[in-house]
């Protein structure tokens, strides 16, 4: 087994594959915590439709380079979802419900009408679940999710002791000046490029999972901010990266085996966390 | 001068004014108890003084150099904090926020201030232990030791006693008293008439009886005889 492994690491597109899963599956998963305890957990999936919404419209333009136009459009979603907060007329999960729906029709119905490939039910199947394109990843792809990985997770440790005030309190955070309304506004743009990021590695169906599980399965054992974030940052790469391994190895879909790494990943935090109290 | 001054003002959401017409000051050393009944307005006239929202006519003028960040604040707790995963440190560590500007980590001093504020709090021996495991008492003296952290000189108290049990009800008053004695200003919205009568210097009572003024005249007044009486000092 460790010689088919040590065979598939000779490939550069499973090395790329490799790098780009840890990287997006860090990111998610710091995030994730603030966004399970802010109470949006659904908000990935809401901004992953979004982004399959722009795709389409990428794909129907024969855009080369469809992260131009999906980048910015998922991030101003993101922004109008988080901003308005307590005072917007439509609530919180109801507008991300209404966009998340809306978006996957609409790009379904537009890749339908005009689409010109021979394959739309593959084409929209990938889209929707990953399948191969982790491992169709170009070079220049790897990068861009190397450099964008790196000044997330850089703003992250720099805005940390921030990210929690807000997250913990918002109303106190602002009563004493900080800028509750600037941080919301930078952990919506950080989850955003995150997310257009992890389409590629698990597709827009199941990007709420990498940012659900570590969080929650941190929350079992751990009882500080900082363990819970720094140990769902850990259990999120050992998943992924074991759940890349297990679909190389046996051939199954990417996204569906990392999603079901995570899931037993949880049923584990749960068992110890049970047996610990 | 005073501390905070509220001159003729109305305070509201989206132009509906719940709050009209109030008027009072509180100088440095005060302990104002502001009462009213459920939907009078008091939330939001703390959040009005708190800059969290404009107010709808009037104005707030905050004097002897007192600023935004030098406010201390105990909010009502949220549905978000209930199953919060922090540590106590962590969350009294958050008081020091408002100091460190974009600086991304918080230094000796503002170590030793958050340690100071729980030794005060006698919530020392909780330090690591996780905010949702606290009971409730235990709790807002978390959060009265972050909000000490922000303030040597104010503290804005949203019903600091709300489902708290008579005994830990008493205790945290007079642990308020005790630091209103060490000179901190306190403005404190209460459901509760009786326990304002006993620790307020001065009353604002909003909503269908207007009154402001010290703890002495509120006694005398019609709006105090009627609730001190009548309802035995709770609002039914």
């Amino acid at each position: 087994m460790i010689e088919t492994l040590q065979m598939y690491f000779e490939y550069p597109f499973v090395r790329y594959a490799m790098i780009v899963g840890v990287l997006i599956a860090l990111c998610s998963s710091m995030l994730g915590v603030t966004l399970v305890l802010k109470r949006l957990s659904f908000i990935g999936d809401g901004l992953s439709h979004v982004a399959f919404g722009a795709i389409s419209i990428a794909t129907v333009l024969n855009l080369t380079d469809n992260m131009f136009l999906v980048l910015p459009v998922t991030v101003i979603s993101a922004i109008l979802l988080l901003k308005p907060g307590k005072n917007a007329k439509i609530k919180g999960d109801a507008a991300i419900a209404m966009l998340s729906v809306g978006a996957l029709a609409f790009g379904y119905l537009i890749m339908n009408i005009f689409s010109t490939s021979s394959n739309l039910t593959g084409d929209v199947c990938t889209t929707l679940f990953g399948s191969t394109a982790i491992l169709t990843l170009s070079i220049r792809e790897v990068w861009l999710c190397i450099i964008l990985s790196v000044i997330t997770i850089g703003l992250f440790i720099f805005f940390y002791n921030k990210i929690f005030a807000v997250t913990f309190d918002e109303n106190y955070a602002s009563a004493t000046g900080t800028n509750a309304n600037g941080y919301n506004l930078l952990i919506a743009v950080m989850i955003a490029v995150i997310i257009v990021l992890a389409m590629n590695l698990v597709g827009s169906l199941l990007i709420s999972a990498l940012v659900i599980f570590p969080a929650l399965s941190a929350m079992r054992l751990f009882k500080s901010f900082r363990s819970v974030t720094i140990f769902s940052a850990f259990f999120s790469v050992i998943c992924a990266s074991l759940g890349l391994i297990i679909s190389i190895l046996a051939g199954t879909p990417v996204g569906s085996t990392i999603v079901a790494v995570d899931i037993a990943g949880f049923a584990i935090c749960c068992l110890v966390g049970k047996i610990a109290h | 001068m005073s501390l905070i001054k509220a001159e003729n003002l109305s305070v509201g959401y989206d132009g509906m004014a719940v709050g009209e017409n109030i008027n009072f000051s509180v100088n440095a050393g005060d302990y104002l108890c502001i009462v009213g009944e459920n939907g009078s307005g008091k939330s939001t006239l703390m959040k009005t003084l708190l800059g969290l929202q404009k107010p709808i006519s009037g104005c707030i003028v905050i004097g002897e150099g007192l600023k935004q960040t030098d406010i201390g604040y105990l909010p009502q707790q949220t549905v978000v904090q209930k199953d919060f995963p922090a540590s106590v440190y962590e969350i009294v560590m958050s008081g020091c926020q408002s100091r460190t500007g974009l600086r991304p980590f918080y230094n000796k001093e503002e170590r030793a201030l958050a340690i100071e504020n729980m030794e005060r709090m006698g919530i020392t021996e909780l330090k690591d232990r996780c905010y949702r495991e606290l009971s409730g008492g235990q709790q807002q003296r978390v959060l009265l030791a972050r909000a000490l952290c922000a303030t040597k000189r104010i503290l804005l108290l949203d019903e600091p006693v709300s489902g708290l049990d008579p005994k830990v009800t008493a205790e945290m008053y007079d642990l308020i008293k005790t630091l209103n004695d060490e000179g901190i200003t306190i403005i404190m919205i209460s459901h509760d008439i009786a326990a304002a009568m006993k620790y307020a210097s001065h009353i604002l009572h909003i909503g269908d009886y207007y009154f402001y003024g010290t703890i002495g005249d509120y006694m005398s007044s019609k709006a105090g005889r009627f609730f001190s009486v009548k309802n035995k000092g709770e609002f039914k």
